[in-house]
C-alpha cells in the first residue's frame, strides 16, 4: 500500500506564543524569542541565554494533576493535541480509535523533571545512595517517558500504534516520518504525530556548556542565534512544542477537511562517524535529501523553500550548506534557505515538528521566513538564506532537513495540496 | 514493498542467567533462576532489593576504555551484543554497500547510570564539573549511534522508546526499512540496565515491582501470589536481514523470518473499555497471515500483576481457546529487562523454533483462577515442534506490541 499523507491539523507551543497564529506571526516578523534564562538560576553558567516559551498550563486548560505529573514538555504536547484536533475538525470515534496511532518524538524525555528530582533525592548531590522516601509518584514515568505519546493518546481516544521516538535532534522530523510511513502502509489511517522537549534545565544548559557548543554571547542574547552568519558563536537553547493530525488524503477528502501539506517524502541517514562531529561533506544528509526526493517524486527545481537546520553553528552551517549543493547542484543557490532557530533557538528534539508546522504555514501563506540577524554571511556559506526579512512568493515544495548528535539527519518533503480539486 | 521477508541471522544475547545466546539458552532450559540482591550498590536500605543482574557481564573486557569512558553499561552491552550478533550472522559489515546496514534500537532509559553521575557532579560540586560526555551518553539515541558508528552503518536509523513494549516495536520498524528497501541489513533490538541508585528509586516509585525479599517469590506471573515483576538488565540484538540479499550472500545462520507485528493502545481505565491487546495479537497473526491455531508457542508479557495477568489469559484464551496454545514467560529467570525485554524474548522464540524445545516459566506455581485456562509450560521445558511463535509486550500505560516469528528454510 503506498496511501497519500496530508496535515489537516496543528498545534503549536514555542518560544514567542502558545498558539499557531502566534508561531507565524513571530517567525514571518523575524523577530527573536531568545532573552536571558528566567527558568531557573544560570548564574555561572557559560551560556545563560535561550528562547523560552511564556507558557501558563493553567490558562491553557491543563488540571491540577496534569500540571503536577507531567514533565513539562508532556504539558507543551497535551496542548498541541488539543489545538491539532481542534484546527483538523477531526473526530475520533470509536471505531476511528483503532486506526488512530500516536508518534511523538523527543530528545531527551522528561529531564526537567528528572533534573528537579535528582536535587531532592540527592540532598543537592550530597547522596550517592539517593533517598527513596521523597521520590515523587510518577519518577518512574520520568525516567521512561512514555507519558509524552500515552497522555496524547488518551486526550484524543486513539488506541492504535502508539510509541515515542527519540532519535536526538531529528526526533521531531523522525516522529513525523515514522507517523507518515505507518499511514502509508495502512498501519493506521490516522496519527497525531509531533515533538516535543523542555531542555532549559541545569543538567542541559550545563552538558552543552562543557563542550562549548551553545552561544556565550550572554550581553545580547535576541542577537545570539545568527545561523550562516560569520559572527555565530553556537548555538541556542529553545523549547516547545508541535503536533500534527496526520491521516490519508482519502480520508481528509471525505470529510471534506482543510488540507495545510501532503507530506510526500521521508528519510533518514547516519553519517557513522562522530557522536557530536559532522564530516563537512554533507554527504549523509544529501543522500537523505535525495531519498526522501525520490520517494516524493520532486526534482530540485521542484524545491520552492528549503527549511535548514540551521542551528548556527559553524560545523552544521558548513554541512548542510555543502549537502544542499551536494543534493541540488546549481538549483541550490537559485532557492530560499532560511533557519528559523534564527528566532526560536534549538528545542532538540522537539524543533524539527516545530519547524515542520512553519514550513505547512509557508505553503499556507505563500511566504518564506527569514533568517534572523544574519548581517555578515559566513563566506564559506554561499546560498541564498532570506537573511532578516520574510519574502512573499509561492511556496508548493518544501524541503525540511534535521541534523543530530549520533549521526542522524533526516530529511522531509512537504507539498501544498491546492490546484488537485477534489 | 518487496516480497523477500526479513530474516533473523544473528543474535547477541545479555541476561541475568546467560551472556551469550548459548549460555543463556542453556541456562533458560535449566531453568536457572538469576534473580538476587542487587550487588551494583547497597540496596539495603531500600525497600527494594531483587535484581535480575547480569553479573558476568562486563563491558571493559569487551571493549577499548575509549568507548568505555565515553558510555553507560547500557550502550555497551548494545556495542557488544552487536559484536557478537554480526559474528553470529557471518556478517562483515565493510563488504556492505554505503546505507545497505541500518540500526533501529529501543531504550527505555538511556544511560541513566552515566546520567546519575553527571547529576551528582552538577548539584554537589558545580555546572563546571559536567562530563564533556554527557551530552551524548545518557540520551535515548545513544545505543543507536554509538553502533552505528563503530560498524560503519550509515543507513535509516532509529530509536523507539515504549517502556517493554518498545522493543517489539522497534524491531518491527527494522523489518519495515528491509520490507520498503530502505536497507538490506538491519541491527535492532535494545539492551537496558538501570541498575544505579537513581534508576532504583524510580523503581521504588513503580508500584508494578513486586515488594517480596525472597528470589523464588517475587515474580511469578499469572500465580495467586502474583506481586508484581523484578527489574532486571540486559536484553538482546538481532541482525535482520532482507532474505534474498542474505542467500546471495551465502545464506548460512538464520533462525527465523520475523512474520508479523501489530501495536495497539489502550484506553484509560477509567473508560472501563478494557485491554486492546487482543486486537494487537490478532492483527500482527494477520500480518504474518497466520491462524491461530498454526501458532506452536506463545511468549507471553507476564505482568506479574494479578489484573495483567488476567487481561492477558483472557486475550489469549479468546484467540486461542482454553488450554488452546502452550504459554511461557522465561522471563521468570531473569526479570523484566523494559527496552531490552521484548528483544529478548523474541530471541528466545527463535531459539525455540530453533530446538523445537519451550523454556519453562519459573517461581509460578499455584495458578491464579482467572488464569487457568492457559497452558503454562511451567517448572521443565517442554520438547515440542516449533515452527511459528508469537512474542506480546506491554508497555506501561497501556501499551501493547506482539510479533509473529517463523522458521525459515535454510
Amino acid at each position: 500500500m503506498n496511501r497519500r499523507v496530508v496535515i489537516t491539523g496543528m498545534g503549536v507551543t514555542a518560544p514567542g506564543g502558545v498558539g499557531t497564529d502566534d508561531y507565524w506571526k513571530l517567525i514571518s516578523s523575524g523577530t527573536s524569542a531568545t532573552r536571558t534564562i528566567s527558568l531557573f538560576n544560570a548564574d555561572g553558567y557559560r551560556s545563560r541565554i535561550a528562547a523560552e516559551v511564556d507558557f501558563e498550563p493553567e490558562f491553557h486548560g491543563l488540571t491540577p494533576l496534569q500540571i503536577r505529573r507531567l514533565d513539562r514538555g508532556g504539558q507543551f504536547a497535551l496542548v498541541c493535541l488539543r489545538e491539532a484536533i481542534a484546527d483538523s475538525g477531526i473526530e475520533i470515534d470509536e471505531a476511528l480509535a483503532a486506526r488512530t496511532g500516536v508518534s511523538i518524538g523527543s530528545a531527551i524525555g522528561a529531564s526537567t523533571s528528572l533534573d528537579q528530582e535528582y536535587s531532592v533525592v540527592s540532598d543537592s548531590g550530597r547522596d550517592w545512595l539517593v533517598g527513596h522516601t521523597d521520590v515523587v509518584p510518577q519518577l518512574f514515568e520520568y525516567m521512561v517517558p512514555v507519558r509524552f505519546a500515552s497522555d496524547i493518546a488518551w486526550e484524543a481516544g486513539a488506541e492504535g500504534p502508539a510509541t515515542v521516538i527519540s532519535t536526538g535532534c531529528t526526533s521531531g522530523l523522525d516522529a513525523v516520518g515514522y507517523a507518515f510511513e505507518l499511514i502509508r502502509e495502512g498501519s493506521a489511517d490516522v496519527m497525531l504525530a509531533g515533538a516535543t522537549d523542555a531542555p532549559i534545565t541545569p543538567i542541559t544548559v550545563a552538558c552543552f556548556d562543557a563542550i562549548r557548543a551553545t552561544s556565550p554571547r550572554n550581553d545580547d542574547p535576541e542577537h545570539a542565534s545568527r545561523p550562516f552568519d560569520f559572527d555565530r558563536d553556537g548555538f541556542v537553547l529553545g523549547e516547545g512544542a508541535a503536533v500534527f493530525v496526520l491521516e490519508t488524503l482519502e480520508s481528509a477528502r471525505r470529510r471534506g477537511a482543510h488540507i495545510y501539506a501532503e507530506v510526500s517524502g521521508f528519510a533518514g541517514r547516519s553519517n557513522a562517524y562522530h557522536m557530536t562531529g559532522l564530516k563537512p561533506d554533507g554527504r549523509e544528509m544529501a543522500e537523505a535529501i535525495d531519498a526522501a526526493m525520490r520517494q516524493a517524486r520532486v526534482n530540485a527545481e521542484d524545491i520552492d523553500y528549503i527549511n535548514a537546520h540551521g542551528s548556527s553553528t559553524k560545523q552544521n552551517d558548513r554541512h548542510e550548506t555543502a549537502a544542499f549543493k551536494r543534493s541540488l547542484g546549481d538549483v541550490a543557490y537559485h532557492r530560499p534557505v532560511s533557519s528559523l532557530k534564527s528566532m526560536l533557538g534549538h528545542s532538540l528534539g522537539a524543533i524539527g515538528s516545530i519547524e515542520l508546522a512553519g514550513c505547512a504555514l509557508a505553503i499556507e501563506h505563500d511566504a518564506v521566513p527569514p533568517t534572523a540577524n544574519l548581517e555578515t554571511r559566513d563566506p564559506e556559506c554561499d546560498l541564498d538564506y532570506v537573511p532578516l526579512t520574510a519574502r512573499d512568493q509561492p511556496v508548493n515544495t518544501v524541503l525540511s532537513v534535521g541534523s543530530g548528535f549520533g549521526g542522524f539527519q533526516s530529511a522531509v518533503v512537504l507539498n501544498s495540496y491546492r490546484g488537485e480539486a477534489a | 514493498m518487496t516480497a523477500s521477508p526479513a530474516v533473523v541471522t544473528g543474535l547477541g544475547v545479555i541476561a541475568a542467567n546467560g551472556v551469550g545466546a548459548e549460555e543463556y539458552w542453556e541456562a533458560s532450559l535449566a531453568g536457572k533462576n538469576a534473580i538476587g540482591e542487587v550487588s551494583a550498590f547497597d540496596s539495603s536500605s531500600y525497600p527494594i532489593r531483587l535484581a535480575g543482574e547480569a553479573r558476568d557481564f562486563t563491558g571493559a573486557d569487551h571493549l577499548p576504555s575509549r568507548l568505555t569512558k565515553q558510555t553507560d553499561r547500557a550502550t555497551q552491552m548494545s556495542l557488544v551484543a552487536t559484536e557478537w550478533a554480526l559474528a553470529d550472522a557471518g556478517v562483515e559489515p565493510e563488504t556492505f554497500r554505503d546505507y545497505d546496514m541500518g540500526v533501529v534500537t529501543s531504550s527505555a532509559a538511556g544511560g541513566y547510570g552515566f546520567g546519575q553521575a553527571e547529576l551528582q557532579k552538577l548539584w554537589g560540586q558545580g555546572s563546571e564539573f559536567v562530563s564533556v560526555y554527557q551530552s551524548y551518553a545518557w540520551f535515548y539515541a545513544v545505543n543507536t549511534g554509538q553502533v552505528s558508528i563503530r560498524h560503519g552503518m550509515r543507513g535509516s536509523n532509529s530509536v523507539l522508546v515504549g517502556e517493554q513494549a518498545g522493543g517489539l516495536d522497534a524491531v518491527a520498524h527494522a523489518r519495515r526499512n528491509i520490507r520498503n528497501d530502505a536497507a538490506t541489513l538491519m541491527v535492532t533490538g535494545g539492551t537496558e540496565t538501570t541498575l544505579c541508585p537513581w534508576g532504583w528509586v524510580a523503581h521504588v516509585a513503580d508500584s508494578r515491582v513486586s515488594r517480596k525479599s525472597q528470589a523464588h517469590e517475587a515474580y511469578l506471573p499469572f500465580d495467586v501470589e502474583a506481586s508484581g515483576h523484578v527489574p532486571g538488565e540486559g536484553g538482546a540484538i538481532l541482525i535482520t536481514e532482507n532474505a534474498d540479499t542474505w542467500r546471495a550472500r551465502g545464506g548460512g545462520n538464520v533462525y527465523g523470518e520475523l512474520a508479523g507485528h501489530a501495536s495497539t493502545f489502550d484506553p484509560p481505565p477509567e473508560s472501563g473499555r478494557g485491554s486492546t491487546l487482543d486486537r494487537a495479537v490478532l492483527n500482527a497473526l494477520a500480518d504474518a497471515g497466520v491462524t491461530p491455531d498454526e501458532v506452536d508457542v506463545v511468549f507471553a508479557d507476564a505482568a506479574g500483576l494479578p489484573e495483567l495477568d488476567a487481561a492477558e489469559a483472557r486475550a489469549l484464551t479468546k484467540i486461542f481457546g482454553p488450554s488452546g496454545v502452550p504459554v511461557t514467560a522465561p522471563k521468570t529467570m531473569f526479570g523484566r529487562l523494559y527496552g531490552g525485554g521484548g528483544p529478548l524474548d523474541l530471541a528466545t522464540a527463535l531459539l525455540s523454533i530453533r530446538h523445537d524445545t519451550i523454556p519453562p516459566t519459573t517461581n509460578t506455581q499455584v495458578r491464579a483462577a482467572d488464569c487457568a485456562s492457559l497452558d503454562l509450560v511451567l517448572g521443565e521445558p517442554r520438547r515440542s515442534e516449533v515452527r511459528t511463535a508469537l512474542v506480546i509486550a506491554r508497555g506501561y500505560g497501556g501499551f501493547n506490541a506482539a510479533t509473529v516469528v517463523r522458521d525459515h528454510p535454510h
